[in-house]
């Protein structure tokens, strides 16, 4: 038989791409639905959250971070609660990570506060004597872009029904609110406000008080909202 | 063209992805040289801002090294290997030439822009899928072209019979196809939200556990069929032309390939191990993993094999050396990948610096030193000229080979240390270690693991004149040299 196949280019092609095929098919797309499905409490991130997540993206955190606690308890003692797939229903990538450089984050918010993060980017040895992490000083300086943030919130909201201005729990209340540009991008600046009010960084300071979000900014929304 | 006469074997193709191989080589171990020594001696990472810092440059090295070297090797080799094993010229075909030659303008830009987005810190993330989409449309616009030039060539080909390589080549550019396509589904935010913001943001398909089974369906067997199969079909090819000695069992060769095929893809699943995606896809991932031995040591035992009864071969042939080193560190990683697939291994190995260790034993090892010795043998032939030094060739052979031995070391040490250190509880019940205890206690194999990769650098430099030197000023072959051991002829 293969020495049919083997002067048969086509068929030949035809045969390797069944052979690979198989197990896309039998274990990638079977759980796809339920996979998906948010657990009781998940929220879509904000626009000024989605900027911080798309600066972690940036400067790849990723890459020394995971935000996967499994379920030993070594690790739930030492980050909390073990992950759960429905906690990622909104995360778009996935940003699990491969390798731990440094600690887990997924659970970040619970544990560390907007001044140690703002200390720990500016200069990691400050909190952490003994680290090898990278000074982020340019985070302080660079502008986050909430207009992409925006653009992506609508996006997700609109081809995957990502459930922004929704009730979710039947309280009778919004719970994430997304509304038009305008509206959206007034309500991360007003967020990243009280953000900035519990940093010490002057200039920080003054580029919000004058309506623009460094990146820092956005990026300590990010972390305090990963609970 | 008369039948018997000589076929002219056109190489420019070939030789142009020669250079881009030596090139993004050098940018991409280089990088993974600084990023080594920036883990041992962190204040290197802010020497140039925010273009320097440890996570801007890691993709790039990973980028660098998969998709500019490698990929690059594996072109090169194919517009070698293809016109020879099929016996047809690229010069009888312009349509075939003009795409070839497209093919490789529209690579290098690709990879020249890819460079410039990650530098800029535009990335969606997803390893070894890092770049943005209009870059990932570029990649399939060449990935196409190849598929044309691999399917040209076989239709116009003059040997009935495509030769075993040919197989390996055809699978990798199906299978690449297929998971690139699946990974890659992103969608634009620029457009869907009417004009908002940057054009070249988007956003993935997928959300959270299902992002995650395709992205290492996809990362996983991108290291199949870039640095797996495609690096047998070279050995398939070279090995037997450089020892003059036939592949050892066609039976086996038939069995690893199908094997490799369809085992392959399934063991994408234990980089999910006690992750959020169902129990039973972790077990099939771990099952699978461990069954995905058996193809993998059938084709380097096909290819040990094959120098059996020319063992002496590896005294007088460097070349000899660099391919039988490249199928031991091919069993030694594909021993140690399904070790790290069981359970209770990778629940220690997970997030550990033992994962760049076995990741490196088997590209440093094996695709490296495979890529290497292929464009060794190919320089000859394609230049007309004599290798320029075979003692540097040697000298590069042995400095390399401690310097893998030197990384893979320190980083088992390393990642069992640190694997070990995390879950370590006291007589009370607390935990002993705090994160950063783990992390210092890393500093000397950090250190080695630098050592390590710098040597394996110099050789690569090494590597780089000798090619360079063989290319301008090597002694003038009259004619094609041939090797036949005693036994095949």
């Amino acid at each position: 038989m293969f020495h049919w196949l083997e002067q048969r280019p086509f068929f030949f092609a035809v045969f390797v791409f069944i052979f690979v095929s198989f197990a896309g098919i039998i274990e990638v797309i079977p759980d796809f639905a339920k996979q998906s499905r948010p657990t009781v409490g998940t929220k879509p991130y904000t626009v000024l959250e989605l900027a911080g997540r798309n600066v972690y993206i940036k400067d790849s955190c990723n890459a020394c971070h995971s935000q996967l606690i499994r379920p030993f308890k070594a690790e739930t003692d030492r980050y909390g609660m073990y992950s759960l797939s429905g906690e990622y229903a909104y995360d778009r990538p996935f940003l699990w990570g491969s390798k731990r450089t440094g600690p887990d984050l997924h659970r970040v918010g619970n544990y560390r506060s907007t001044d140690w993060h703002e200390n720990h980017m500016l200069e990691p040895s400050s909190v952490v004597p003994g680290s090898i992490m990278p000074a982020y000083p340019h985070m302080f300086n660079n502008i986050a872009d909430l207009d992409s943030a925006y653009a992506e919130a609508l996006t997700v909201k609109k081809v995957f029904n990502t459930p922004y201005d929704e009730d979710l729990n039947g309280d009778g209340q919004i719970d994430v609110k997304l509304g038009d540009y305008d509206s959206a991008i007034a309500a991360a600046k007003k967020e990243a406000e009280a953000i900035a009010a519990d940093m010490k960084n002057q200039k920080v300071k003054d580029a919000v008080a004058n309506g623009q979000v460094p990146e820092i900014v956005a990026l300590i929304a990010y972390l305090n909202s990963l609970k | 063209m008369q039948n018997g006469a000589r076929i002219e074997y056109d190489y420019s193709v070939a030789k142009a992805f020669t250079f881009a191989t030596i090139l993004f080589g050098i940018i991409g171990m280089t990088i993974g040289v600084i990023l080594a020594f920036q883990l041992a001696f962190p204040s290197l990472n802010n020497l140039a801002g925010e273009y320097g810092t440890f996570s801007r440059l890691r993709p790039l090295h990973t980028n660098g090294v998969a998709f500019g070297f490698t990929l690059s090797g594996i072109f090169a080799t194919w517009y070698y290997v293809g016109q020879r094993v099929l016996k047809v010229s690229l010069k009888e075909s312009p349509f075939l030439m003009t795409i070839a030659k497209l093919h490789f303008v529209l690579y290098f830009v690709t990879i020249l822009l890819a460079v410039v987005t990650l530098f800029m810190g535009l990335t969606t993330s997803k390893e070894y899928a890092e770049l943005e989409w209009p870059l990932d449309i570029l990649v399939v616009l060449w990935w196409v072209l190849w598929g044309v030039s691999i399917f040209g060539l076989i239709g116009i080909r003059r040997e009935r019979t495509l030769y075993i390589s040919v197989w390996y080549y055809i699978a990798s550019f199906i299978a690449i196809a297929m998971l690139y396509l699946f990974n890659n589904m992103e969608v634009p935010t620029y457009f869907v939200s009417g004009g908002i913001g940057s054009w070249i943001h988007s956003v993935s398909m997928y959300s959270g556990t299902n992002d995650a089974l395709v992205q290492w369906w996809y990362g996983h067997n991108a290291v199949a069929f870039v640095f797996t199969v495609p690096i047998i079909a070279m050995i398939y090819y070279f090995l037997p032309k450089e020892s003059g000695q036939n592949v050892y069992s066609y039976k086996l060769s038939i069995l690893a390939f199908w094997g490799l095929l369809f085992v392959y893809l399934w063991a994408g699943g234990h980089h999910l191990i006690y992750s959020t995606v169902p129990d039973w896809m972790q077990t099939m991932g771990s099952v699978m993993s461990v069954v995905l031995i058996l193809p993998s040591w059938g084709s380097a035992i096909n290819m040990l094999l094959t120098m059996k009864g020319e063992w002496q071969q590896l005294q007088t042939n460097t070349l000899i050396k660099f391919m039988v080193l490249a199928s031991t560190f091919y069993m030694l990683s594909t021993i140690e990948g399904p070790i790290q697939s069981i359970k209770s291994v990778n629940a220690i190995a997970h997030f550990t610096d033992w994962i760049p260790g076995h990741v490196h034993d088997g590209v440093l090892g094996w695709v490296v030193f495979m890529v290497m010795a292929a464009l060794y043998h190919m320089a000859p032939r394609m230049y007309g000229r004599e290798i320029y030094s075979k003692s540097l060739m040697d000298t590069q052979f042995w400095l390399q080979t401690t310097g893998i031995v030197l990384y893979f070391t320190s980083m088992w040490i390393a990642g069992i240390t640190q694997g070990m250190m995390w879950r370590a509880y006291d007589e009370y019940g607390s935990l002993v270690y705090s994160f950063i205890d783990t992390v210092t206690v890393l500093h000397p194999y950090y250190t080695i693991r630098a050592v390590g990769g710098l040597l394996y650098l110099i050789g690569f430099f090494m590597f780089a004149y000798n090619m360079y030197k063989t290319a301008t000023s090597g002694r003038i072959l009259d004619k094609e040299p041939v090797n036949a051991s005693p036994v095949a002829a």
